[in-house]
């Protein structure tokens, strides 16, 4: 009663901080999404199709960045071996794995109508493809290894192995396509499409953070949970007071 | 200096005690080898009849296949010590663990490379390919593109065999790990057996050995780490 008391206190603590901090970005996310579809002019080519780019843009953007966070805890939880480490890149890795497949989907969306396909081969989709089969990867290890610090060694090695591996996957997927077509050129975006883009990022940054955040919270409730089971189950603590 | 060569030599007792006990019993390398085929005669089958396509496509085939069959051959080698309990008692020995890495990775890389031998010859001869001018580039080729396939199917397997539901496990998060290793083999094969005509594959063969070279230095670092616990 006592350890369940205690082990719970903090986390709700920081929990309705969090709430504060979720509430900021999401209306922050909804001003942003709001501010940018009213001053953008409808594009010459796509017309309000163009839209798209403000959820699309920045869920790639989180996407990329996400996967550092996997990369520096697990570089910290190889060194310092902190657990807390360990749950914080798991989270990041969930996390991150969202962000990829909106951006994965929020494209094909976006490029059904403009190119007139689901799915191009190129440099960009495909690593953003191999990045979210490899945060699946790393996500299975978690789900099917149940000791608790071979989970945590063996996902920060997958994890600075898989970060380090995507740069790699985009630098020969983009000399593969080369080879094959010469890649439309990206289109430079107008001054007037800018301020929303940023505006966007920014909320998407905050709700990145928050995601994780939240996420790691979860974890470590889920982790005192266990504490206190295995206690009970070894016949002291909670279950015999 | 010392410590270095007897890592050296420990790596090499484990690597010739893993192909010794594989010779002996042969049973993995003839299944191994057998998957191996039967996935270059399906492969056949999914191309259709066509020679042309069939030729076209036979690089990225004999990849695949070695691919597919080699995962199998990854996770034997820490399941045959873990059923017999052994993989403690390798630990367990002084010296460096990267000894144990190194070790299990010249095993793996023997054992692949026979298995390779055996599926070109067929490959070969299954989708009519044509054997290049620059043969010795094309057994470098393939011989570098063991070694990233290798060093990382040994990496993840460490943990995979260790894992439960390891047959799924491995293949899931070796596959898009091999992606660069992958493409950039694929593409130099291919590129020597249409004859090199843009000279394409002494690049391709270049960006091989980087990503080799990245994911040996990477696995050893981490494995310390994956074997330990």
């Amino acid at each position: 009663m006592t350890n369940a008391a205690i082990t719970t206190a903090t986390p709700m603590a920081r929990a309705t901080r969090l709430s504060l901090f979720g509430w900021f970005a999401f209306v922050f996310l909804i001003a942003s999404q709001a501010i940018a579809i009213a001053i953008s002019p409808p594009d010459r080519d796509m017309g309000d199709l163009q839209k798209i780019m403000y959820v699309h843009v920045p869920a790639a953007w989180m996407a990329m960045l996400s996967p550092l966070a996997v990369l520096f805890f697990g570089i910290r939880y190889l060194w310092k071996r902190r657990e807390e480490d360990d749950l914080l890149a798991a989270s990041s890795a969930e996390v991150a794995t969202t962000f990829a497949g909106l951006t994965l989907v929020l494209g094909m969306i976006w490029g059904r109508p403009t190119w007139g396909v689901w799915w191009t081969w190129d440099p960009r989709l495909t690593s953003t493809l191999v990045l979210f089969l490899i945060l699946a990867g790393y996500l299975a290890l978690r789900a099917f290894v149940d000791e608790r610090e071979q989970r945590a060694q063996w996902s920060a090695a997958v994890g600075v192995l898989g970060a380090i591996n995507v740069p790699i996957v985009y630098m020969s997927v983009r000399w593969w396509r080369t080879i094959h077509q010469i890649q439309s050129s990206p289109s430079t975006v107008d001054p007037a499409y800018v301020i929303g883009l940023r505006l966007n990022a920014f909320a998407f940054l905050f709700v990145m953070i928050y995601f994780i955040r939240r996420r790691y919270l979860a974890a470590l409730l889920e982790r005192s949970a266990e504490h206190v089971a295995e206690a009970a189950a070894l016949g002291g603590g909670v279950g015999r007071e | 200096m010392i410590t270095m060569r007897d890592d050296w030599r420990r790596a090499r007792a484990i690597a010739w005690k893993d192909l010794t006990a594989e010779r002996r019993s042969k049973a993995g390398f003839n299944a191994v080898i057998s998957l191996a085929v039967t996935i270059l005669v399906m492969f056949g089958f999914a191309l259709g009849p066509d020679a042309e396509a069939i030729r076209n496509a036979a690089a990225g085939a004999i990849w695949l296949a070695v691919l597919f069959s080699g995962v199998l051959a990854f996770n034997r080698s820490y399941q045959i010590e873990l059923d017999g309990g052994a993989l403690e008692q390798l630990i367990l020995y002084p010296g460096s663990r990267r000894a144990i890495f190194a070790g299990k990775l010249m095993a793996n890389f023997v054992f692949v490379v026979l298995m390779l031998v055996i599926v070109v010859t067929v490959g070969v001869v299954l989708f009519q390919v044509q054997i290049p001018g620059a043969w010795p580039s094309l057994i470098a080729i393939l011989l570098l593109g063991v070694v990233g396939l290798v060093t990382l199917g040994t990496f993840y397997a460490a943990m995979a065999s260790r894992s439960r539901a390891r047959e799924v496990l491995l293949p899931l998060l070796l596959f898009p790990m091999l992606v660069p290793v992958l493409l950039a083999a694929m593409e130099a094969t291919r590129a020597l057996l249409g004859g090199n005509a843009m000279g394409d594959a002494g690049a391709w063969a270049r960006l091989l050995a980087a990503f080799d070279l990245i994911f040996l230095v990477a696995s050893f670092l981490v494995f310390e780490s994956v074997i330990e616990v």
